[in-house]
C-alpha cells in the first residue's frame, strides 16, 4: 500500500471516529426523541413500518401455554388502580363518518373476537393470557373511517393516560378492544371495563380503562411515549 | 498458509506476504468494533436492568445462575430503561454496517486465509499453544504466519457466534413479524437467553484477548498502527 492511500486511510478512520464522537455528543439518554438517538429512532420507526405486515398473524397459543395467574403482572400509573365514571361508554370520534358511542353491551353484541397470543413487555419479560373483545378494525368499519386518517390515539378516562398508533397496526386482526380475559370480564387491574390488546406492539402501546378512539390525519405522543419511550413500538 | 491454498493461489499468496500484518481495513473496523460493541454491551445490560431474568414470566430457566441479579450500574448505557432502548437500537444499525465492511473486506481481500481456523493447518498448534498456556508443555510451537492455531480457533470461534448475536437480537426486536427466526431460535424467552450467553461468551474472549494483548504489547502497536509487511515470520 502506497503512503499516500495509507495516509488517506487514516484520515478516514479519524474522520469517522469525530462522526461517531459527535454522534455520542448529540446522544442523550433523558432526552431521547431528540438528537442522534431521535433520527435513529425515526430510521427504526421506518424500517418497523416496512417489516410491517397487516395480514401476518401471532400465532394462536394453546390453553396450556397460559400463564399461571399471578405470573401475568399488573401495572398502573397513579396512585391507585382507576375505575370507571357513571355512565361510561367508550367514544369513536375524529375523522369517521358516524361517530358513535358504544357501552359495553353494545359492544358485547358486535361480532366477539378471542385471541391467546404471547405479550411482550418492553422490560423484557413475557407472558400469555387470554383475551375477549371486539376487533377494532370492525369498531372502524362501524364508525365509518375516512382516508385522510392515517393515525388512531387511544384515550383513558385515566387523565393524561394515552397513546397514539399508526393506522395500520391498529387495524389489525389481532388488535381489539378487549372487555374479557382469561374467560372472566376483565378486572379493575388489567384496564376493567374495556383496554386495547394487541398481538403487535408491545404492552405500554395498550391503554387500559379506555375512553376514546380517535381516527387522526397526524400522529401525537402518549403517557409513555412523551417520557422517552419509543412510539412505534411494534413487535 | 494451506499448502494446497499456496498451490492454487501463488500470486495471491505472495500478495498476503507483503501486506502488513494489520491492514488499514482491518484496524479501523476493529477499533470502531470497541467503541460500537462497548455501547451495545453496555445499552444491552441497560435493558436487561429492567427484568433480570431470563425465561417466560413465572418459568425462570432453572440452568441461569444470576436470576433476579442486575448487571453493575456502572457497566450499563442510557441510564433508563427508554434511554438504554434507544442507545441500543440507535447504534445496533452501526454495529452491524461496521461488521458487514469487516465481512466483505475480510472476505474479498483474502485476509480469510491467515486469520480463519483451518484443522490441518492449526489444530496440532492450537493443541500446542493450549499445553503450553496451561504450562504442562514448556515450548510454544511458533506460530504459523500471522497468529498461532490457539489465536485462529479463538477468532473464528467469535466470528461464528457473532452472528447469533445479531439474529437473536432481531428475533427479539420483532417476534411477530420475524416468527420463522423466533421460532428457529426456540421462542422469544430462547432468543432472549442465547442474546445475553453470547454477550457472555463475547465478554469473556474480551478479557482473554486484553490480557494477551498485555502480555505481547506488538499486538497493539500493529493493530493501531498496522505493523510491518512479513515481521510476523521473523518473531
Amino acid at each position: 500500500m502506497s503512503a499516500l492511500t495509507r495516509r488517506g486511510f487514516l484520515a478516514a478512520g479519524a474522520r469517522s471516529a469525530g462522526l461517531v464522537a459527535l454522534g455520542g455528543l448529540a446522544c442523550d439518554s433523558d432526552r431521547p426523541h431528540a438528537g442522534f438517538l431521535g433520527l435513529m429512532e425515526r430510521v427504526n420507526d421506518r424500517f418497523q413500518r416496512a417489516l410491517f405486515d397487516p395480514r401476518r398473524l401471532a400465532p394462536e397459543l394453546p390453553e396450556g401455554e397460559a400463564s399461571a395467574p399471578g405470573d401475568f403482572p399488573a401495572y398502573r400509573i397513579g396512585a391507585v388502580y382507576p375505575s370507571a365514571p357513571v355512565g361510561w361508554a367508550l367514544r369513536v370520534t375524529g375523522l369517521v363518518d358516524r361517530p358513535l358511542t358504544l357501552g359495553l353491551d353494545d359492544l358485547r353484541r358486535l361480532p366477539r373476537t378471542h385471541t391467546r397470543v404471547r405479550h411482550h413487555c418492553v422490560e423484557g419479560w413475557s407472558a400469555v393470557a387470554s383475551w375477549d373483545g371486539v376487533r377494532l378494525a370492525e369498531v372502524a368499519r362501524l364508525a365509518g373511517v375516512d382516508p385522510r386518517a392515517r393515525y388512531v390515539e387511544f384515550r383513558s378516562f385515566e387523565p393524561g393516560y394515552f397513546s397514539s398508533w399508526d393506522l395500520e397496526s391498529a387495524l389489525h386482526p389481532q388488535t381489539l378492544v378487549a372487555y374479557g380475559m382469561n374467560g372472566d370480564l376483565l378486572a379493575r387491574e388489567y384496564g376493567a371495563p374495556l383496554r386495547l390488546y394487541s398481538a403487535v406492539k408491545l404492552g405500554y402501546k395498550m391503554v387500559k380503562y379506555l375512553a376514546e378512539v380517535s381516527f387522526l390525519p397526524v400522529r401525537t405522543g402518549g403517557y409513555w411515549e412523551d417520557q422517552g419511550y419509543e412510539w412505534f413500538a411494534g413487535v | 498458509m494451506l499448502p494446497e491454498l499456496q498451490a492454487a493461489t501463488r500470486p495471491e499468496a505472495r500478495r498476503l506476504e507483503r501486506r502488513p500484518p494489520q491492514p488499514a481495513f482491518i484496524r479501523a473496523t476493529h477499533w470502531v468494533n470497541l467503541v460500537l460493541i462497548t455501547l451495545m454491551a453496555g445499552s444491552g445490560l441497560g435493558i436487561l436492568m429492567a427484568y433480570p431474568r431470563l425465561g417466560p414470566r413465572g418459568q425462570d430457566y432453572g440452568w441461569y445462575p444470576l436470576q433476579g441479579v442486575k448487571p453493575p450500574a456502572a457497566l450499563t448505557v442510557g441510564g433508563w430503561l427508554a434511554g438504554a432502548r434507544h442507545w441500543h437500537f440507535a447504534f445496533a444499525w452501526l454495529f452491524v454496517a461496521n461488521a458487514l465492511v469487516y465481512l466483505v473486506y475480510f472476505a474479498a481481500s483474502g485476509e480469510w486465509r491467515r486469520r480463519l481456523f483451518f484443522p490441518r493447518r492449526d489444530a496440532r498448534n492450537a493443541w500446542g499453544t493450549l499445553l503450553h498456556d496451561l504450562h504442562l508443555r514448556r515450548t510454544a510451537p511458533p506460530p504459523v504466519g500471522l497468529y498461532n492455531g490457539m489465536q485462529r480457533l479463538t477468532y473464528t470461534g467469535v466470528l461464528a457466534v457473532a452472528p447469533l448475536l445479531v439474529l437473536s437480537g432481531l428475533a427479539l426486536y420483532k417476534p411477530v413479524q420475524l416468527p420463522h427466526l423466533a421460532a428457529l431460535l426456540g421462542g422469544y424467552d430462547a432468543a432472549r437467553a442465547i442474546h445475553l450467553l453470547v454477550l457472555g461468551a463475547l465478554g469473556l474472549f474480551t478479557l482473554v484477548h486484553v490480557v494477551q494483548v498485555a502480555l505481547h504489547p506488538r499486538t497493539l502497536v500493529d493493530m493501531t498502527l498496522g505493523g510491518r509487511p512479513g515481521a510476523e515470520e521473523a518473531s
